[in-house]
């Protein structure tokens, strides 16, 4: 468990660093129930973005679970819990 | 019949000039795109002069989504080919998608990502390798990437075969259009700045050594001391002649009329070399004579042996100062991969202009028999022009480019 | 008249064992070569399973010299070269080097000897400014990796069009295929071509294990490369060279030459729809593997089997699944498919080289080599995958198929000569 709270912020600023914005997606908007894809980040994108996660917070990712958050509320809270 | 296959769309990323316009104009005027390193350090190198694409801005050109996961050379090859889409006004979404097919050429790879991926590995561990580092450094990522980008499903391919490549690959595209592809992009960009790179092209040993700009690179030139590397290249739009008359195409610059490829003999084989032969059989393929040629753009190595073997090549063909050659690419560096295809793109705008871009700085050694265009631009209608690109270990590539009239 | 190609020479270095005798006994007794990497401590990474060749450089007949410049991916090439032109039966002093050429295929090239050179001149990834005092001098051979094919070309004297194709993981069927292209259209009578790759190395461990592309069935590694089961989860790196000696028909005839097979179809496509990924529908290699057969003149039902691309990670199977049924409709249920990678691993663009040689040699001797580790098949991958253990059947007309990172789709059809009226 890490002591650090990833935030809806942390997300994104990590989410752009690792995969950019989709120029037809408004990252700054509430995003939180969003898909993924829907917001332009494929499998790639997130595996990339995951990793950086993993190192950043000192913590593991599950494989599967990290196929399952589909959205950023699911992935905030699978981060945060873990 | 064989299948007419003309160039309709150009994109330059030059050391001297982005875009084809810019680059053309410097290239006439005899703008020097070499100086300093400036990507890295490159003070503490033996060889720390090259030619860096520059005032490029990837985030200018290219969506956001697509920065992290691409090397500067990809990064230069999708605005190229960006560029030759929209010279050549193609609508990509209204042709059929498996009529439109992507071949290029890359010497090395994307090689800038490959060392910050290298050291993540080694300096903090495998968890730190990006998962984009399974493709943005292979030879295969500027030909997937531009297919993707540009939604075509044609026949593809990547040739690798050092500068050759750049010639390679546009013969590549040429046969895949006879096979029935109406319309391929193709070409060579290369772009490996950055440390690692530097000291593997060190290792060629045919790096120049010199500091000053107009110094450095001198082929054919009695001070000839290796090139001077550099960035960059050219992308085409190639069209099956009917199907780019069937869109009205709005600009036909050229055909693509021969091209032949040969290979050195074994240095220990005492077989003559293999360049003259590769121009003898470019211009039979295109059914043409020495005469009918105007002008060559040479390989231009500036490795005293390896331009006495071109120039005995051009002269035993064409005969002691008998015609026009040069090498822009004096004012680039030797690009790679994309050496062969913006030297391609330098012959299309000879012909277009009837002005054929001077060799900058040499001083032609009198014995090569050579009539090189030195210092200025020299006025000449020009109908045919012949492209010479040579690649390391051995490799030989000839194209003959003609008007179409 | 159309200039027909044939195959007259193989040369084969896989996992499992040098030449192509050992290559054929462990696939025709379905034995797999999958095993813990041996070649660095791989200890630290999420996969740690690969198919390597136990290879002496020296013993296969490389000079002290040879084995210094090139990396083993070249070392691989050159031996694999030497063995088919010897099978060929080709001789050096008869051949025209002129009407001569090579076509490898290679996917990450020299890597191998390129992070090597590295780590010594990073000092251990330690300096961005890496060191030019520490530099060898074929580094640039590695850097440039057309060296393969110019030793390639050295090695049988060859002098025609020569080229490097590095189309990822399909190299090694779109080198074959060009090489076929070359002879058809008269740039050369024959062709030197195969691919190679020498990937087992830290960095392309590392990047695989970033996409969680390779398996990371550690506790088991001879059982780890699962194409098709549904226990399946990702592919195990191999590394491997084959090479063929291609000849126009009527060359080979003219110096009664050994007829392995005809290269009778090859197209490629791609699918402009992702680097890594497939769509599910399989479409762009259904359409190459139409193309291949229509240019063979073959018809779908004609196919007696098929060498998958079979990587066993969950979405190729699936995707390649998709395209032989809408490639070859109801007949891709009657058609027996396996996958080789099971038991040689996936040698990125070696493989499609490896696995023409695997085509050839099932044409030879009547068997299909079989998908080892296929115990529980997938549910969405209901074709026929000969399972385990070979099966004999006269072979005519094989389909081999690639897919690869890129989006580059590619399919070829080989056949006896016979087979095809001219």
């Amino acid at each position: 468990m890490s002591d650090r709270t990833l935030t809806i912020d942390d997300l994104k600023r990590i989410l752009r660093e690792c995969a950019g914005a989709d120029e037809q997606v408004d990252l700054d908007g509430d995003i939180l129930d969003t898909e993924f894809i829907d917001l332009g980040y494929d499998s790639l994108a997130m595996l990339e973005t995951s990793s950086r996660i993993e190192r950043e917070y000192g913590i593991k990712l599950d494989d599967d679970t990290v196929v399952s958050a589909t959205t950023p509320r699911a992935f905030l809270a699978l981060v945060n819990g873990s | 019949m064989t299948t007419q296959v003309v160039v309709t769309g150009l994109g330059v990323i030059a050391p001297n000039g982005l875009g084809l316009g810019q680059w053309w104009a410097a290239t006439l005027r005899g703008v020097n795109g070499i100086a300093p390193v400036s990507r890295f350090d490159a003070s503490g190198y033996p060889a720390r002069l090259v030619g860096e694409v520059k005032d490029f801005d990837p985030a200018e050109h290219l969506p956001s989504r697509l920065l992290p996961q691409t090397d500067h050379m990809t990064r230069l090859a999708l605005v190229a080919a960006d560029w030759a889409l929209a010279d050549a006004k193609v609508d990509t979404s209204t042709l059929p998608e498996y009529g439109m097919g992507v071949v290029t050429a890359s010497s090395a790879g994307g090689f800038e990502f490959g060392q910050r991926e290298l050291q993540n590995l080694w300096s903090r561990g495998g968890k730190y390798v990006s998962a984009y580092q399974s493709f943005a450094w292979f030879y295969a990522v500027n030909t997937g990437q531009i297919s993707i980008r540009n939604g075509m499903r044609g026949p593809s391919g990547v040739v690798v075969s050092d500068q050759a490549g750049g010639l390679d690959a546009v013969a590549q595209a040429r046969r895949l259009i006879r096979k029935g592809t109406p319309l391929m992009v193709t070409g060579g960009v290369d772009g490996s700045t950055c440390p690692w790179g530097w000291v593997a092209q060190l290792a060629s040993g045919r790096l120049s050594t010199a500091v000053e700009a107009d110094r450095a690179f001198l082929p054919f030139d009695a001070r000839a001391a290796g090139h001077v590397p550099g960035e960059g290249g050219a992308i085409l739009v190639l069209e099956d002649a009917e199907a780019a008359r069937r869109r009205g195409a709005s600009t036909v610059y050229c055909e693509i009329a021969g091209y032949a490829a040969t290979f050195d003999p074994r240095p220990d084989r005492r077989r003559p070399p293999g360049l003259r032969r590769a121009i003898t059989l470019a211009l039979e393929d295109a059914g043409m004579s020495p005469e009918d040629i105007d002008v060559v753009f040479a390989d231009a190595a500036a490795v005293p042996e390896l331009d006495r073997i071109e120039a005995e090549a051009i002269t035993a063909v064409f005969g002691s100062h008998a015609v026009p050659v040069t090498a822009p690419k004096t004012m680039t560096g030797r690009l790679y991969a994309g050496g062969g295809s913006l030297d391609l793109v330098a012959a299309l705008m000879t012909i277009r202009d009837g002005v054929i871009p001077p060799t900058v700085n040499v001083t032609p050694a009198a014995d090569y028999g050579l009539d090189l265009v030195v210092g200025k631009p020299r006025d000449l209608p020009v109908q045919a022009a012949l492209v010479l690109a040579r690649g390391y270990g051995g490799y030989n590539a000839a194209i003959v480019v003609r008007s179409i009239g | 008249m159309s200039r027909r190609v044939v195959i007259t020479g193989i040369g084969v270095l896989a996992p499992g064992g040098v030449g192509r005798k050992a290559f054929w006994s462990l696939l025709s007794e379905g034995r797999t070569a999958t095993r813990l990497i041996s070649l660095f401590d791989a200890s630290s990474f999420r996969s740690q399973v690969a198919a390597e060749v136990d290879f002496d450089a020296e013993l296969h007949g490389l000079s002290p010299q040879e084995i210094r410049r090139m990396d083993r991916a070249t070392q691989f090439a050159v031996v694999a070269a030497r063995e088919a032109m010897s099978s060929s039966g080709l001789e050096f002093a008869r051949l025209d080097p002129q009407r001569c050429g090579v076509s490898v295929g290679s996917a990450v090239g020299c890597t191998m000897g390129l992070e090597e050179e590295y780590r010594v001149v990073s000092d251990g990834g330690r300096k961005w400014l890496v060191d030019a005092d520490y530099v060898v001098p074929h580094l640039y051979s590695h850097f440039v990796p057309s060296s393969i094919a110019a030793e390639v070309a050295w090695a049988v004297g060859a002098e025609g069009p020569t080229a490097l194709i590095s189309t990822g993981c399909t190299s090694g069927i779109d080198a074959v295929g060009h090489a076929a292209e070359l002879i058809r259209e008269g740039s050369a009578d024959v062709m030197i071509t195969g691919a190679t790759d020498a990937p087992i190395s830290p960095i392309t461990v590392a990047c695989f294990d970033a996409i969680k592309a390779t398996t990371p069935r550690n506790d088991d590694p001879e059982h780890a490369s699962r194409p098709f089961d549904a226990t399946r989860n990702g592919f195990v790196l191999g590394e491997g060279a084959a090479v063929f000696v291609l000849e126009e028909l009527e060359h080979a005839r003219a110096r009664n030459a050994p007829v392995y097979a005809e290269i009778a179809g090859f197209a490629s496509r791609c699918n402009a729809y992702h680097m890594t990924g497939l769509r599910p529908d399989g479409r762009e290699m259904a359409e190459a593997i139409r193309v291949a057969l229509n240019e063979a003149r073959i018809n779908a039902d004609q196919v007696d089997y098929i060498n998958a691309h079979g990587s066993g990670t969950k979405q190729n199977d699936r995707h390649e699944t998709a395209a032989f049924k809408r490639a070859l409709g109801e007949h891709a249920y009657r058609t027996p498919v396996s996958s080789i990678k099971s038991m040689v691993g996936h040698s990125l663009g070696a493989i499609g080289s490896i696995e023409v040689a695997a085509c050839v040699l099932a044409m030879e001797h009547g068997v299909v080599p079989p998908t080892a580790n296929l115990h529980n098949r997938d549910p969405e991958c209901d074709l026929d995958y000969v399972p385990r253990t070979a099966r004999e059947s006269r072979l005519d007309v094989v389909l081999t198929v690639g897919s690869g990172f890129g989006g580059f789709q590619s399919a070829m059809v080989l056949a006896r000569p016979e087979r095809r009226a001219a």
